[in-house]
């Protein structure tokens, strides 16, 4: 059974995160947190969550659990939590029990280190993993109504938790391989990440208000896609774009992407399953 | 990746070699020459023109500048950005050399780190899409118009 609390990011400001001003302007009677970069060579002064620069009516459509159309896939992740899958009879909960308590954090977390296959692995592909090696049962393909719902509601469990990935060690090469993508101008017009979310955040792109470009709301229900997405489809969006040919879903580039992309939002609260245009 | 490189490369010159035999006078992108932020004289060898122009800048699928810029004559249109000034009277801080240098590679006068994508520009090798390779943003023809557009925007 899903919990239906509404948190909003009040909790997370309880928690010691920093209220203050902005930069830029916000919608009138917005009031919400803002986390300031901890990393010495943080590129950014202030992190703001995406949910900052939407119109005030699907900020509350995220806030309002009953209202938020992401629940949908966060219940039916209930669901699929407690249901025995493969040929070892087991579910997620025969190992993990309750969600509540044992994904508490893990959604705040990923990309981890995997020792055994020697490389990061981010939810979906750990979710994955548990599936071929624990229960015996197929793999979820990228994208699907399943593992969009049991990431969405795994990640659900560590809403209000800062983000927290690391970055030391064997994770170094993979941070700066995700660096280096953030930083390359790709496509047939040229840009980078850096040029639209940490050059111009707050300011308009036709009718699209740019954001820091943050994976805190991530899986995202968007009101575009009439459904939830994962954060490598909105990394592909990003591409597609620019006119570039985009990495695919699950690729080494977008897990170093991704891991280097939670790094920037290192300690803005997980706010799964966010609400965007 | 050397294949696939290759292959764009040739697309490019087997472009470029349809469209100089319909244009003799039509300058290809790789053949621009910008000298101290200015372009001298037309892509084409001949004026754009101004209300073909105004549409390309609101095109989606063209200019697309109104992403970027907004100005008093198209403020008609329901969305415009803010990344890039207002052009209100471009035509009196620019001249056309200029102008066209900004269309065709706006890092040449802005600088490497623009945001501002040049319009009359091939790229190799960096993941452009394959309907994309080998073209710039914008034809020759294309920058003229809007070139003869943004002329007509002058303060009052
Ligand atoms: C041409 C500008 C542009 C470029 C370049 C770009 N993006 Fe975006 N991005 C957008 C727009 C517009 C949105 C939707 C508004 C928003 O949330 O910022 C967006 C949204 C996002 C979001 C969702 C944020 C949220 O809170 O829902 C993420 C994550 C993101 N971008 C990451 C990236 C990454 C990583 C790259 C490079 C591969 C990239 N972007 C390149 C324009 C761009
Ligand atoms: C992705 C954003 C973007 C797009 C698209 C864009 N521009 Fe720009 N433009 C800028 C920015 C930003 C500047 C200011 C220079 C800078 O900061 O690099 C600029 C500057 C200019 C200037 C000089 C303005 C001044 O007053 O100094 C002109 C002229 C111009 N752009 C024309 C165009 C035209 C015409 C198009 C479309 C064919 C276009 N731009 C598309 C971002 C953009």
């Amino acid at each position: 059974m899903v919990m239906r609390t509404k948190i909003a990011l009040l909790s997370a400001a309880a928690a010691g995160l920093v209220m203050s001003g902005y930069a830029f302007a916000l919608p009138e009677g917005v009031d919400t947190v803002q986390v300031t970069a901890t990393a010495k060579d943080h590129p950014l002064g202030e992190l703001y969550s995406g949910w900052h620069f939407r119109t005030p009516e699907t900020q509350a459509l995220q806030q309002d659990d009953f209202e938020n159309p992401g629940f949908l896939w966060v219940e039916q992740g209930a669901e699929l939590w407690e249901t025995v899958d493969g040929s070892e009879q087991k579910s997620c909960a025969s190992c993990h029990e309750d969600a509540a308590d044992s994904m508490a954090t893990t959604g705040a977390q990923m990309p981890k280190w995997n020792e055994a296959l020697g490389k990061p692995v981010n939810l979906e592909q750990q979710i994955n993993m548990c599936r071929s090696e624990r229960m015996g049962a197929k793999p979820w393909k990228w994208e699907s109504s399943e593992l969009l719902s049991m990431t969405s509601f795994v990640r659900n469990q560590s809403r209000g938790t800062p983000v927290e990935v690391q970055i030391d060690g064997p994770m170094t090469p993979w941070f700066e391989k995700g660096k280096d993508l953030y930083n390359t101008r790709v496509g047939q017009l040229d840009l980078a990440c850096v040029n639209c979310h940490q050059n111009y955040y707050g300011q308009s792109i036709r009718a699209d208000r740019l954001s820091q470009g943050q994976s805190n709301g991530f899986p995202t229900y968007r009101l575009k896609w009439q459904k939830i997405g994962s954060l490598h489809r909105r990394f592909k969006g990003c591409m597609d774009q620019v006119r570039a040919e985009p990495y695919k879903v699950g690729s080494d580039e977008f897990l170093a992407l991704e891991l280097y992309v939670n790094w920037r939002g290192q300690g803005l609260p997980v706010e799964a399953p966010a609400v965007r245009q | 990746m050397g294949h696939k490189l290759a292959a764009g490369f040739c697309l490019a010159i087997s472009l470029g070699a349809v469209t100089a035999a319909a244009n003799a006078a039509t300058i290809e992108p790789q053949d621009v020459v910008i000298r101290e932020a200015e372009v001298e004289s037309s892509l084409t060898g001949s004026p754009g023109d101004p209300a073909a122009g105004s549409k390309w800048f609101k095109s989606r699928k063209l200019g697309n500048c109104l992403a970027c810029h907004g100005n008093r004559d198209q403020i008609g249109e329901p969305f415009h950005g803010d990344i890039g000034p207002p052009l209100d009277g471009v035509a009196d801080r620019y001249s056309e050399g200029e102008l066209r240098a900004i269309l065709v590679n706006a890092k040449s006068v802005f600088g490497p780190d623009t945001i501002m994508p040049g319009f009359y520009r091939v790229f190799d090798g960096q993941r452009v899409r394959k309907e994309f390779q080998g073209k710039p943003v914008l034809t020759a023809t294309q920058v003229e118009d809007v070139i003869a557009y943004l002329k007509t925007l002058k303060e009052e």
